[in-house]
């Protein structure tokens, strides 16, 4: 925890939030994003000062709104681009990005593998509720298959995008994915998320009730099982192939695995036997695209604050001699 | 002649939104491809196509694709290969669209669009004004602007026509103000899909993508070409200008409804104008009347095709009038008039050596409320710059 200022007496999870009433609808999933991360804000001691939410355009993106901390609202899709400008501005910020799965996978999915590769020390929650909900009603990138939305009365034909499989190939370091119905586990994954070094993606399941009538509270209630505490969840999903993993469930520092599980994601939407899993997927420690600079800097003895005399000696090797 | 006689026949309108007409005009013209992206206050124009498509009425693909890029990159894609092809979007779309404006317009691609005008970010508003198409006109479009739901579903009718014209050859954009227009329901009277089609049949792109005549469409041209491709816009832009005439005409003739490419209301004796568009333009219709019994004989002049912008009409025109008062609903910032249109206009007058005084008026900017009470105070202030001039843009109703 030593990467982030810490308050010497904590904040309790009320003094994260703002003023501001949610115009979210009853019963959204969103409203447990809110009180997940205040309260995990509030267990990591963070200033709230230090702390800037960015976030695209949809009904997820208002979450930061309702918190008393530095927040962007900016364009759909363009989350993480904003967020990436402002950690490597100032590193010393806490910066997450608060968005939905429509902003996040379908009009800004050309930044993820680039934010996730470089392993930028940023935190994107995704609010999935599989569903456009702000524009009411289209299906979305993970939208499975035969939703019915309002561009597509018929049911969508696309097959879904798989979000930890596809974080994971694009090379995250920290990827998860945790449930609306469970803040306790919400919050859990948050303050890990949050303190891992570099780029670390939530998935958080967060059923739009007023659109998506399908991908409900009641749907994933029985289905969710945590991968890191439930062994029989894993070996459900996959076959176990060690006995270490039926004592005590996947290791998320196992990528090979965590692939492995990650495609069997989304086996709930054809199989209804299968679990829906939660937890951690993987994490692993590597150098962030800030240490990265910051070696290559190192390397060629890069000067922080060039004197004129320096700068001018730089000029001077350049100036040709006479013969 | 034939077609007189089905003007004549009385048709029972249909309450539509101004997004639902443009859905029906899809329908009625039998698009082969529609592609987008939801955006407010666009998004039930294309499911309504969807609705249509779903039930059978309408025989079209429908590409949902993934933002407003990919919707136009589809779109001008679709064209290619020679499908009619249309597609919708609204105020941030319509900005991530800019790059692909320029690839339709230089394939020279007949797509139509339709723009149910939003203000830009930021900060976010989901409210009216005309700062994205505004943000567009120099994107090589034809571009109008419609007034009611009626005109908005003749329009798209004219508008594919006038695309498909092997000599315009240019995509065109239909816009209207979004929530005031695309939102709310007025009589619409829709025309039978063979009537339609009669009148705008189908003319496929004749450079399209055809495995007996192979094609390579957009490849780099060095400076020896690219001045002259660029220049067959221009002439198509100009030529577009009568054809847009003579459509509006044989619309006229086909369906008894005609609008002409401006209309000029109360214009006859007036001694100063009101430039007006869209919503605000049919509000001052109903404003006008009242005002000229009090003594204030200003008339409208309603702006219909703005891309190409009817010169030789708008000079005879305001060579008639002592003053002229622009309404923008978009800020051209730091420009020697902040209103983009007036700023147009203003060139008009200098460019034909006019002599009449020029008002620019910005208003209703992210939907900032205009009543009947504020269109009166701009009359006023059109009859008074008869002999007052004002220098700088006036921003009518901000809190400063
Ligand atoms: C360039 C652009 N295109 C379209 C939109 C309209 N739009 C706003 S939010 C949204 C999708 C929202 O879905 P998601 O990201 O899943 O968020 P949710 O509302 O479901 O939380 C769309 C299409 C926009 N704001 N900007
Ligand atoms: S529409 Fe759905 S996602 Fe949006 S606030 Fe309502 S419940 Fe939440
Ligand atoms: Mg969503």
């Amino acid at each position: 925890m030593s990467r982030f200022k810490q308050l010497e007496i904590p904040l309790k999870p009320a003094d994260y939030k703002s003023d501001i009433e949610p115009t979210w609808c009853p019963g959204c999933g969103d409203f447990t994003v809110v009180r997940a991360l205040t309260q995990a804000f509030s267990e990591l001691r963070l200033p709230p000062e230090n702390i800037v939410q960015v976030s695209g355009i949809g009904c997820s993106s208002r979450a930061p709104l309702f918190m008393r901390t530095y927040g962007a609202h900016t364009l759909h899709g363009r989350a993480i681009p904003f967020a990436i400008g402002v950690k490597l501005a100032n590193p010393e910020l806490t910066v997450i990005c608060d968005v939905g799965d429509g902003d996040l996978f379908s009009i800004g999915a050309g930044h993820n593998p680039h934010v996730a590769r470089r392993n930028v020390d940023i935190t994107v929650i995704c609010m999935d509720n599989q569903v456009y909900g702000l524009t009411k009603n289209q299906v979305s990138p993970t939208s499975r298959e035969g939703l019915y939305g309002s561009l597509t009365p018929y049911g969508t034909v696309d097959k879904p995008l798989n979000p930890i499989a596809t974080m994971l190939a694009y090379g995250a370091t920290f990827v998860a994915q945790t449930y609306s119905g469970n803040p306790k586990h919400m919050t859990e994954i948050f303050k890990q998320a949050i303190m891992h070094k570099g780029f670390a993606f939530v998935n958080v399941i967060s059923p739009c009730p007023t659109f998506n009538k399908v991908d409900t509270f009641k749907y994933y209630r029985e289905k969710v099982e945590d991968i890191n505490k439930d062994p029989e969840a894993v070996c459900e999903l996959i076959e176990c192939p060690t006995k270490d993993i039926n004592e005590r469930g996947h290791d998320p520092t196992d990528y090979k695995m965590a692939l492995e599980l990650a495609f069997h994601d989304l086996d709930h939407y054809y199989d209804p036997e299968a679990p829906v899993p939660i937890g951690i997927f993987y994490k692993s420690e590597e150098p962030s695209y800030e240490e990265k600079v910051e070696a290559v800097k190192k390397r060629y003895n890069a000067v922080e604050n060039p004197s004129p005399e320096f700068i001018q000696s730089l000029i001077d090797v350049c100036i040709p001699k006479e013969v | 002649m034939a077609s007189l006689e089905v003007a004549k026949e009385v048709k029972k309108p249909k309450p539509l939104s101004t997004n639902s007409a443009v859905a029906y005009a899809v329908k009625d013209l039998d698009v082969d491809v529609v592609s987008a992206y939801p955006i407010t206050p666009q998004t039930t124009v294309v499911e309504k196509i969807a609705d249509f498509i779903a039930n059978g009425e309408l025989d079209a693909e429908m590409i949902h694709v993934e933002s407003e890029h990919s919707a136009l990159s589809a779109a001008i894609g679709a064209a290619a290969t020679g499908a009619r092809t249309f597609t919708a979007t609204a105020s941030q779309g319509l900005a991530l669209m800019h790059e692909i404006l320029h690839i339709a317009s230089g394939m020279r691609m007949p797509i139509v669009m339709s723009v149910a005008m939003r203000a830009l970010s930021a900060p976010i508003s989901i409210w009216n004004d005309h700062s994205d198409v505004m943000n567009a006109r120099d994107a090589g479009w034809i571009i109008y602007f419609v007034s009611s739901a009626q005109e908005a579903y003749d329009t798209i009718i004219q508008a594919f026509k006038l695309a498909e014209d092997p000599d315009i050859l240019l995509p065109v954009m239909v816009a209207y103000d979004g929530y005031v227009m695309s939102h709310t329901i007025e009589p619409v009277i829709t025309e039978d899909r063979d009537e339609v089609l009669k009148f705008a049949p189908k003319r496929p792109f004749p450079y399209r993508l055809d495995p007996d005549n192979p094609v390579t469409m957009g490849p780099i041209a060095d400076p020896n070409w690219f001045y002259e491709i660029k220049y067959q816009q221009v002439m198509a832009m100009e030529r577009a200008l009568e054809k847009a005439r003579e459509i509006d005409e044989e619309f006229r003739k086909t369906f008894g409804r005609g609008y002409g490419i401006y209309e000029c209301f109360m214009c006859d004796d007036a001694e100063a104008l009101i430039v007006a568009k869209t919503s605000y333009a049919a509000t001052l219709k109903t404003i006008l009347p009242k005002m000229w019994e009090k003594g204030y004989k200003v008339g409208l002049l309603r702006l219909r095709l703005y891309r190409p912008f009817p010169v030789e009409d708008f000079k005879n025109i305001l060579d008639k009038v002592d003053a002229v008062l622009v309404i923008d609903r978009a800020i051209s910032y730091g420009a020697p008039l902040q209103g983009p249109l007036a700023m147009e206009f203003s060139s008009l007058i200098v460019k034909e050596d006019l002599k009449l005084n020029l008002t620019s008026v910005v208003a209703g900017i992210g939907q900032r409320r205009m009543i009947d009470s504020d269109f009166e105070n701009l009359v006023k202030l059109a009859w008074e710059s008869r002999t007052k001039k004002y220098d700088r843009t006036i921003f009518y109703g901000v809190r400063l």
